[in-house]
């Protein structure tokens, strides 16, 4: 147990050393340049022409579906990593267990494809 | 030891703020954001507890999927405030109704909670040994012993799928869509004509180019 | 009170010390990555690449670096500052601290935990918030789609990125990525898992949108994708989290496949410093196959790229995956437990 959490530790240390890292480069700039900001300086760019309309507009339904259908997959690998590590310990139950629930799911990857949903119009 | 219990309190100290956080936030993708920090250090509690295949599929499934689809609905929610606060006092009695049944319910569900008989069992249970790392102790039985609840996963996982193409799917008219096959399979004969041109007379109408 | 000196002051001393060295390593590598690109680009297309700065042009990423850091920090009006300056910062963290459970030796690695790999799948599925937060946060159009674009496309390759890691798996049967690397003592996965293995590696390019990939960046249409708004330091730092995330790609693809710090056919020793040497060889191997591409192949639109990670990738590598495991199963080639 404790062994588990010392292998754990230098992540910790890792990400407050990065972090600390990010913030110093960041703050670098801040300390080393001269700041002059100016209110065309600072408008978004957009080729040219005054900014019309909030850049934060709808966006095509497309995008949902790619990350729900997303979301499901990753779901799929997720129960596929233990499998993967103890396939030699479960046997042939274990395995065709599996390959039913992917034979389920791949009815409904078969099933997006038929109907389009894998297309990017 | 002590190290443990200092990042237990750190990270249950955050996880909780950032809890406070998603509800109190004005903005709802700083919302979002903060419930980010709040998987993140659900993971980290799971570390603390030797849970570290479970503290992984947390970040792998719940930030790194579904979080991002809830920042997808919550960036393009064009939600304007003013309204939306105008509108919250109409909302109030369905508002208060609701809340009052839920609390009323995990009241009386925390009166009548009783230990199954079958826990002290399963805590007395020897933990697979060290050799064991959890992710093959999870593998060992969830593909054999738990194979209907399994199952039952990967169909509602179909339902999902199917449920999501249902609601989202909608085909725009007039897309023209690459066809590999058929571009692929074009022939030379089928798109070029050679045509011998004549001095001042040009290729007829009938030969136009495409 | 010695315990406390023995048991945590000196092994945290040590580890910080290490960390430091990784990240001081990683950011001299990052900074003449930068300079070999242009390099390897130049001498493609007959040009002749940076040579004015130093022998060679080789202070060129330091002047860079230098110029970047005296530039201004620009904080547009409109944008939500707080979000705008962390995600160059998030993005920059998780590249550098994926570094921690990589081996570059036997027995040479910060933090050996059980789920390595899990550990690096995860921190890969965190690098969209870098770029969908930085494209929210600008306020400007061409942000706002850079950022969906990268968002969708990373996240469509990542499952076939997922099920090419399970099928490495499969033949290991550990995710520590120390037995994954000395489970290919005999051979090489790249050999028996061929086609995962350039599966993985486009995947790699378009997680780390890189040419044939980089539509998020796009130049050409959307300027320059989810960082147009940033300048300085901030800018720096997506820069940076982009190449080390190239490094870290190209380290994953050694360590998976190509047999990570084995020697090949066993020629030297593989302990260290040889293991590291052979590590680093690969790894800049696979970096200089990154580049290549990019001079070679034009972008993709990005229609095609939606259908080969759907359609092509998706259903590709879960077949294998099947296969990989029918195989196994039935030759009796699952690995014991360890």
């Amino acid at each position: 147990m404790n062994e588990l959490l010392h292998g754990y530790l230098p992540i910790l240390i890792f990400l407050i050393i990065a972090g600390g890292v990010a913030l110093v480069i960041l703050g670098a700039s801040l300390v080393l340049a001269r700041q002059n900001p100016d209110s065309e300086k600072l408008s978004p760019y957009e080729c040219g022409f005054e900014p019309f309309a909030d850049a934060r507009a709808k966006f095509d339904v497309r995008f949902y579906l790619v990350a729900i259908l997303f979301i499901i997959f990753d779901l799929e690998v997720a129960f596929l990593f233990p499998w993967a590590v103890s396939l030699a310990h479960i046997g042939l139950f274990g395995f065709f267990s599996m390959i039913v629930f992917l034979a389920v799911l791949t009815i409904g990857f078969i099933y997006e494809w038929r109907k389009g949903a894998l297309e990017w119009e | 030891m002590i190290v443990q219990a200092i990042c237990f309190y750190i990270f249950s100290a955050i996880a909780v703020a950032s809890g406070v956080m998603v509800i109190a936030a004005r903005n709802p993708v700083h919302s979002v954001l903060f419930l980010i920090l709040a998987f993140f250090n659900a993971a980290g509690l799971f570390v603390l507890m030797g849970a570290e295949f479970l503290a992984m599929i947390l970040v792998i499934v719940y930030v790194g999927a579904v979080a991002v689809l809830f920042l997808f609905v919550v960036m393009m929610l064009d939600i304007d405030f003013a309204q939306l606060r105008s509108g919250a006092v109409r909302y109030l009695p369905i508002g208060a109704t609701v809340g009052i049944i839920l609390a009323v319910e995990l009241v009386l569900m925390f009166a009548a909670w009783v230990f199954a008989p079958e826990v002290g069992q399963a805590l007395a249970a020897p933990m697979p040994g060290a050799h064991v790392t959890n992710t093959a102790a999870l593998g060992d039985l969830l593909y054999t012993k738990y194979v209907y609840a399994f199952q039952a996963a990967g169909i509602i996982l179909l339902i999902a799928m199917i449920g999501a193409i249902v609601l989202t799917l909608r085909h725009k008219p007039d897309v023209r869509r690459q066809k590999i096959g058929v571009q692929v399979s074009r022939r030379r004969t089928e798109t070029i004509a050679l045509v011998k041109v004549k001095a001042r007379e040009g290729i007829g109408e009938e030969e136009g180019v495409r | 009170m010695s315990d406390f000196w023995s048991g945590y002051f000196w092994p945290t001393v040590i580890t910080i010390l290490e960390i430091l060295l990784v990240v001081i390593v990683i950011a001299v590598a990052m900074a003449y990555l930068t300079y070999f690109e242009r390099k390897v680009l130049a001498l493609m297309q007959r040009r002749k690449g940076p040579n004015v700065i130093g022998p060679f042009g080789l202070w060129q990423p330091w002047a860079d670096a230098l110029k970047l850091a005296t530039k201004e920090t620009i904080i547009p009006s409109g944008a939500n500052a707080t979000i705008f300056l962390m995600a160059p910062m998030l993005l920059f963290m998780l590249s550098l601290v994926a570094w921690a459970v990589i081996p570059f030796g036997e027995g040479l690695v910060l933090a050996d935990i059980n789920v390595g790999i899990l550990y690096l799948f995860a921190i890969s599925s965190l690098g969209v918030y870098g770029i969908i937060m930085a494209g929210w946060a600008s306020n400007s159009k061409y942000a706002f789609l850079g950022g969906l674009r990268s968002a969708a496309q990373m996240v469509s390759y990542e499952v076939s990125i997922g099920f090419v890691l399970v099928t490495v798996l499969l033949c290991v049967g550990s995710l520590n990525l120390s037995q994954i690397v000395l489970a290919q003592q005999h051979v090489w996965f790249f050999i028996p898992l061929f086609p995962m293995f350039i599966v993985f590696f486009i995947s790699g390019l378009a997680e780390t949108n890189r040419a044939p990939f980089d539509l998020p960046e796009g130049e050409s249409e959307l300027v320059a994708g989810f960082f147009v708004e940033y300048s300085s330091m901030s800018f720096a730092l997506f820069y940076l989290g982009e190449y080390v995330n190239m490094i870290l790609m190209s380290a994953m693809t050694s360590i998976l496949f190509l047999g990570g710090w084995l020697p090949p056919f066993g020629i030297t020793p593989a302990h260290a410093p040889y293991g590291t040497i052979w590590f680093i060889l690969k790894i800049s191997f696979v970096l200089f196959a990154f580049l290549w591409v990019r001079a070679t192949f034009p972008r993709f639109r990005y229609d095609q790229l939606m259908r080969l990670g759907w359609k092509v990738f998706l259903p590709a590598s879960l077949f294998w995956l099947v296969l990989t495991a029918g195989v196994l199963v039935w030759a009796g080639w699952l690995p014991a437990r360890v």
